[in-house]
């Protein structure tokens, strides 16, 4: 058997440069099978995801705005280790620590805490390396299933921990959960 | 002539002047609508419910917009261009017959704007000076692309406009008569004398004929290669802007329109439908001939989703496919149809 009788996928198809005749030459039979195409897909169902409104499935592992976790009781995770921006490839994390004041027990978790932490959402990947890096559980991407809102301005874009931080009623909710 | 027949035919050229416009701009939503429904989306729904008032937005967005004038000598003409393109568009309507006749208050009022016993002639006058709107802004607008574009839209409507007369002449030749308001009383009914009255029975090629090159005339795909993106940025109004633009573009819409009517009233009955003259006898003149305007309409409508449809199928032809088919195929074709309509008028009488 020699090679151009072989069709793996059934689907070849000899090309040939032979000349029209009078009729195909006049296109009506091609423009008519081409109208019956697309014809058909005058009624068949439409693929677009009308936004705002209807928002696309995201994947249980999509990684979204981040989100700054509490703990059962409502306090801050973070301790402003620091790791997740040495982590960081899109160099996007910056932050402060601070320490704990007496009285503050039930605001944050550990001794030390992060006073100022700020993502630049313009530079960050997204790639979940922070997560990865993070060993107090503290930042998550995959929890808000958020995507980052568009902007006009770039200051606009650092996140700091005002649109970071669980909210606490979230936290309340999970506590609740928790004891149920 | 007494004043009234002023009024009244004041009135209704202004009813049709209104309702062109107002074809053409929900032509430009239907176009958008069914482009997005043969690629399966959704199409403009911003706008009002179902995008019901995209075109008011798209007319509201080019009046807003930047009128810009390209560096030229010729301003007259530049703005000529569109103006000659859109009063064409417009002026073929005069001789289309909307309907039969209305009896209001005694008096017979003929849809009609102006019955002319020389209406298809002035038909194909206007229609061939609907190309100096892409020829005169093309030339005015000192760009290649546009120069390009005018010559490629003058070259082919002239090609196309030979087929378009051959074919009609059969049409006439069986009619025996350049009167539109004839041609569309002799569709009456719909089964007369064994076979069926319209014109698109009779003269199946000649239809066909006439079909491609009123393509070619309105400058849609696949004839439009006046102004192909690829290759001449916009054509013949890559220089113009604002509302310029905007009435070339509702031109094309209104020549659409106008052009559906020509088929519809030519070949496909008119306002006749089956069973017009049992109307006319049962429920009186003026229900027929509202029925009657419905149905030239459908008709109308029919085609111009006949357009989109076309055009949202096949890609535009090359040069030299355009010239073939124009010069090779349908001028044969159409006298090809002018002799055996003869033979079978000579043989049946």
């Amino acid at each position: 058997m020699s090679l151009d009788t072989i069709s793996l996928s059934g689907k070849k198809k000899e090309v040939s440069n032979k000349k029209m005749t009078f009729w195909e030459s006049l296109y009506l039979v091609a423009i008519f099978k081409g109208l019956m195409i697309t014809i058909r897909h005058l009624f068949q169902r439409k693929v677009t995801i009308k936004y705002p409104e209807e928002k696309r499935p995201l994947s249980p592992v999509y990684r979204g705005q981040h989100m700054l976790k509490r703990d059962e009781l409502g306090r801050e995770n973070c301790t402003a280790c620091g790791m997740c921006a040495v982590a960081c490839p899109a160099e996007a994390i910056t932050m402060k620590a601070a320490e704990r004041k007496p009285g503050e027990e039930l605001l944050y978790r550990e001794e030390k805490y992060a006073e100022i932490y700020e993502i630049n959402m313009l530079r960050c990947i997204f790639c979940g390396l922070c997560e990865e890096a993070c060993p107090k559980d503290a930042i998550y991407l995959t929890e808000t299933k958020v995507m980052v809102p568009s902007a006009s301005k770039r200051e606009d874009f650092i996140f700091g921990k005002d649109k970071l931080v669980m909210p606490l009623t979230e936290a309340m909710k999970n506590r609740q959960n928790q004891l149920s | 002539m007494d004043s009234a027949i002023i009024i009244e035919k004041g009135i209704f050229i202004l009813a049709v002047f209104a309702i062109t416009m107002f074809m053409a701009m929900y032509s430009t939503l239907a176009e958008r609508k069914i482009a997005a429904w043969l690629q399966d989306r959704i199409g403009p729904n911003r706008a009002g419910k179902g995008g019901i008032l995209q075109p008011l937005a798209d007319g509201l967005k080019l009046f807003a917009k930047e009128e810009f004038m390209p560096s030229t000598q010729n301003t007259f003409l530049f703005v000529l261009g569109p103006a000659i393109s859109m009063s064409m568009a417009l002026m073929t309507s005069a001789v289309i017959p909307w309907g039969d006749k209305l009896e209001i208050g005694g008096r017979t009022v003929i849809l009609q704007a102006t019955d002319i016993d020389v209406a298809m002639l002035y038909i194909f006058a206007v229609l061939s000076v609907g190309v100096y709107g892409i020829m005169i802004g093309g030339w005015a607008s000192n760009n290649k692309f546009s120069l390009m574009s005018a010559m490629r839209a003058s070259s082919q409507m002239i090609s196309y406009e030979v087929a378009m007369g051959l074919a009609i002449i059969a049409l006439i030749m069986a009619t025996g008569t350049l009167s539109v308001r004839e041609i569309a009383a002799q569709q009456s009914g719909f089964w007369n004398d064994g076979w069926f009255t319209w014109n698109v029975f009779k003269h199946p090629l000649s239809f066909l004929i006439f079909l491609v090159c009123s393509f070619a005339e309105t400058n849609r795909t696949p004839f439009d290669l006046a102004e192909c993106e690829a290759e001449l940025i916009g054509g013949h109004h890559t220089e113009y802007s604002s509302m310029k633009m905007g009435f070339y573009l509702f031109g094309e819409y209104a020549a659409m329109f106008i052009s559906s009517a020509i088929l519809a009233i030519l070949y496909f009955g008119a306002y006749n439908y089956p069973g017009f003259q049992w109307a006319v006898e049962n429920w009186g003149v003026n229900v027929a001939n509202i029925l009657g305007i419905i149905a030239l309409f459908v008709k109308i409508c029919f085609f111009i989703f006949f357009y989109m449809w076309v055009r949202w199928t096949i890609p535009r032809f090359r040069y030299d496919q355009l010239m073939n088919l124009g010069w090779k195929m349908l001028i044969p074709l159409a006298i090809a149809n002018i002799v055996i309509t003869g033979l079978v008028i000579v043989l049946t009488q």
